[in-house]
């Protein structure tokens, strides 16, 4: 596995070649029927969910406001059960924590559950440089690693496969696979992934997880999956490793089972995700099971400085997908084309903080701000709202495009000088009327490239509305 | 109600840029339709909701605009924009533009009370059950996403609809999905919002109506044009034209003669 730099300075390169992707389009199909569908069923079955969207944003808004306690709290919950908690201020120092771990105890093999905040500190790669071999266990992240890629989702890692494309890769990585074994169905890729990661399992010395939850009142942290792999990751190997980031805290275990009523809703339409895992320290005498060690890397990595600024909505999100599954735009190109680790509209609020505006800048940009993401978001992050704030920080420190402002410039002369503005647009509209009189529209006008390579566009009756207008009143 | 004639409100008609611009029957629509629910219409001297200044990050000239704005509509009862975009700008977004200034965050505050979009102005505010306009055919209704969004508009064009003599209303899958136009991002990021439109397209086309209607030129602009551009037969126009029965001029994108 290398290290993934982002590409999301190359977005709209990135949107390009996705749009001409013959087979990812084919699976972005998926994403369209499947996602939406099951999670309107799903809220349509609950009379409280819009409540209890409600109170989920309260949930998170309230631990928002009393992080730097709760963090505190957690922390001597997981200590007082044996645990440990390191606070990681940037990706660099989670990494080398994980790291620092692994040396000690001698680990040659980590098991993985799925953790994006894994992704987002590059910390595969980094294993492999200090010679300690990462599994993942997760299908999808499994599929991932196979392929060298990034996630293109952040709960269907593969979203942007076809089956037929993965049984490729199957067939090549598991090279002892009969050819007339049958992987049609994604069950029987499941089957052939559990037998491969079986082994894998009980080899491991380490076992790293993400976080959807970590309760304060308790020291627990609790994931959400549907293969059960995250259960054999933290409970096989000697040594289990949580790794969240810090805005993954809820006050009490009340509030994460609120929570999780609107999570697996929200991302997959499911009541509930078929397997919720809490784990609170190591193994203690009477348990069945259980790591001998248990540590939690908190990563902060730009989340406290947005505490205090205008994302801070932004620390509400539980990670569901809902925004991307609802997003045309991320419907159209796909998770990659965003060129980072989060992507849709919350990676597009999320991914200028933690990587620089400088480099994600064209994300809050590529939005119709249609508000379909803010209509489904279960704890009603403004999402549009907060890329308008993106948009006037780049506005403000002069990163949007030349040819942008300067016709932002010119038209907001015009636009803020109602008498000026009439006798230019009168001329201008006339002008334009005379020029596409014969066909009503335009295939081509060289100031509007962008609109009419591919679309027409409607040439103007003439006249302006205001001119008629009082032209006509002065008649009556 | 302070400047009313009688028992007539006083309702500045807030065209929008494109109305103005482009499509200046859909104005004359409007103020049809807000005259037979009993009220004046006035047009006071404008521009544009400054949406496109607002939604590229400049809050200065968004917020000059505004002011402009505050100034043209004082002294009418209502401001009804043939817009749910530019409605829902002067509604929710124009006293953000405000916020820390308590007067003019008062009189932004003022003005977004009275602000509505056509449609639901007519039905919510002014109780109009039905019209007096025909229209022969089937039409598809597209719902724009801020009208459904930021001002729930979604019911009351297609209860309107069902009173034109003549006309069935014929839904297309995924009304309420964005068409791909959002402004200065139509033209920006082109291609993908070319990508969004096909679809659209496509989901019009299968309705098999021939006329598609919205509320919003934007995007009945962009979809006529990809319509067009694909060579569909589909005729696009404003449910403004038909509601007020003065749907009987060329079409969006269309030559005069051809209606």
């Amino acid at each position: 596995m290398t290290a993934h730099a982002p590409t999301s300075p190359a977005f709209k390169a990135n949107a390009h070649r996705a749009l001409n992707d013959p087979a990812l389009q084919r699976a972005l199909g998926n994403v369209e029927t499947g996602f939406i569908l099951k999670r309107r069923k799903a809220a349509d079955k609950l009379p409280e969910f819009e409540a209890l969207r409600d109170s989920a944003r309260d949930i998170k808004n309230h631990t928002l406001a009393h992080l730097d306690l709760y963090l505190e709290a957690y922390e001597r919950k997981v200590t007082e059960s044996g645990g440990q908690v390191h606070f990681a201020p940037t990706a660099a120092d989670a990494r080398e924590i994980v790291a620092a771990i692994c040396r000690r105890v001698g680990a040659r093999t980590v098991v993985k559950g799925k953790t994006m905040v894994s992704e987002e500190i590059d910390l595969n790669a980094h294993l492999e440089a200090i010679g300690v071999t990462p599994v993942e266990t997760d299908l999808g992240e499994y599929i991932i690693q196979l392929r060298n890629e990034r996630p293109s989702h952040i709960v269907a890692p593969v979203i942007h496969l076809n089956r037929d494309q993965i049984e490729t890769n199957f067939r090549a990585a598991h090279a002892d696979l009969p050819q007339d074994r049958d992987l049609s169905a994604p069950e029987a890729l499941l089957a052939e992934a559990r037998a491969m990661l079986r082994a894998r399992f009980l080899a491991a010395d380490v076992g790293i997880t993400g976080a959807n939850f970590l309760v304060a009142e308790t020291g627990t942290s609790i994931i959400v999956t549907n293969e059960g792999n995250g259960d054999l990751s933290q409970t096989l190997p000697r040594v289990h490793i949580v790794l969240a980031s810090i805005e993954k805290l809820v006050p009490t275990l009340d509030d994460a089972a609120q929570m999780l009523r609107v999570l697996a809703r929200s991302a997959t339409g499911q009541e509930m995700s078929v397997y919720t895992t809490f784990s609170t320290g190591p193994r203690r005498p009477e348990d069945p099971d259980g790591p001998e060690e248990y540590h939690v890397v908190l990563l902060d990595n730009g989340r406290s400085a947005m505490l205090g600024g205008e994302f801070r909505d932004m620390l509400r999100c539980i990670r569901c997908a809902a925004c991307m599954n609802h997003c045309p735009v991320y419907h159209a190109v796909g998770g990659h084309a965003y060129g980072w680790v989060y992507p849709g509209p919350m990676g597009s609020v999320l991914s200028p903080s933690l990587i620089g505006v400088d480099k994600a800048g064209h994300l809050p940009n590529a939005s119709t701000f249609c508000g379909r993401c803010e209509s489904v978001c279960p704890v009603r992050i403004p999402l549009p709202k907060l890329m308008r704030h993106w948009r006037e920080r780049e506005f403000e420190r002069h990163l949007s495009p030349a040819p942008v402002r300067y016709g932002l410039g010119v038209w907001g002369f015009f636009a803020t000088r109602p008498r000026l503005y009439r006798l230019a647009t009168r001329t201008g509209m006339a002008a334009l009327a005379l020029l596409g009189r014969n066909k009503g529209r335009f295939r081509s006008l060289p100031f509007a490239k962008g609109w009419t390579a591919t679309r027409d566009l409607a040439a103007p009756e003439g006249g302006t509305f205001q001119a008629r207008w009082r032209a006509e009143r002065a008649k009556r | 109600m302070v400047s009313s004639q009688g028992s007539r409100p006083r309702v500045g008609l807030f065209a929008t840029c494109l109305v103005d611009l482009i499509r200046p029957s859909v104005g004359f629509a409007a103020a049809k339709l807000i005259e037979d629910a009993g009220c004046e219409v006035v047009v006071p001297e404008q521009t544009c909701c400054g949406q496109p200044a607002f939604n590229s990050g400049d809050r200065a000239t968004a917020r000059a605009i505004a002011l402009e704005i505050l100034d043209a509509f004082q002294g009418v009862d209502y401001v009804v924009a043939p817009s749910g975009s530019c409605a829902g700008m002067l509604k929710r977004h124009v006293p953000e533009l405000f916020a820390g200034e308590p007067d003019l965050e008062r009189r932004a505050q003022g003005l977004a009370d009275k602000v509505h979009e056509l449609v639901s102005f007519l039905t919510d505010v002014r109780g109009v059950t039905k019209v007096a306009a025909r229209f022969d055919g089937a039409v598809t209704y597209h719902d724009s996403c801020s009208g459904l969004r930021e001002l729930g508009v979604r019911d009351q064009p297609r209860k309107l609809l069902e009173t034109v003599d003549g006309l069935t209303l014929t839904e297309m899958k995924d009304s309420d999905v964005c068409c791909g136009f959002g402004g200065t991002f139509a033209v920006k990021y082109g291609e993908i919002s070319d990508a969004i439109v096909a679809k659209k397209a496509a989901n019009v086309a299968d309705a098999g109506a021939a006329t598609l209607l919205a509320g919003d030129l934007g995007c009945l602009m962009n979809m006529a044009g990809k319509l067009q551009r694909q060579g569909k037969t589909v005729r696009v126009r404003h449910v403004a034209e038909v509601l007020a029965g003065m749907a009987d001029g060329p079409a969006i994108g269309e030559p005069e003669g051809r209606s």
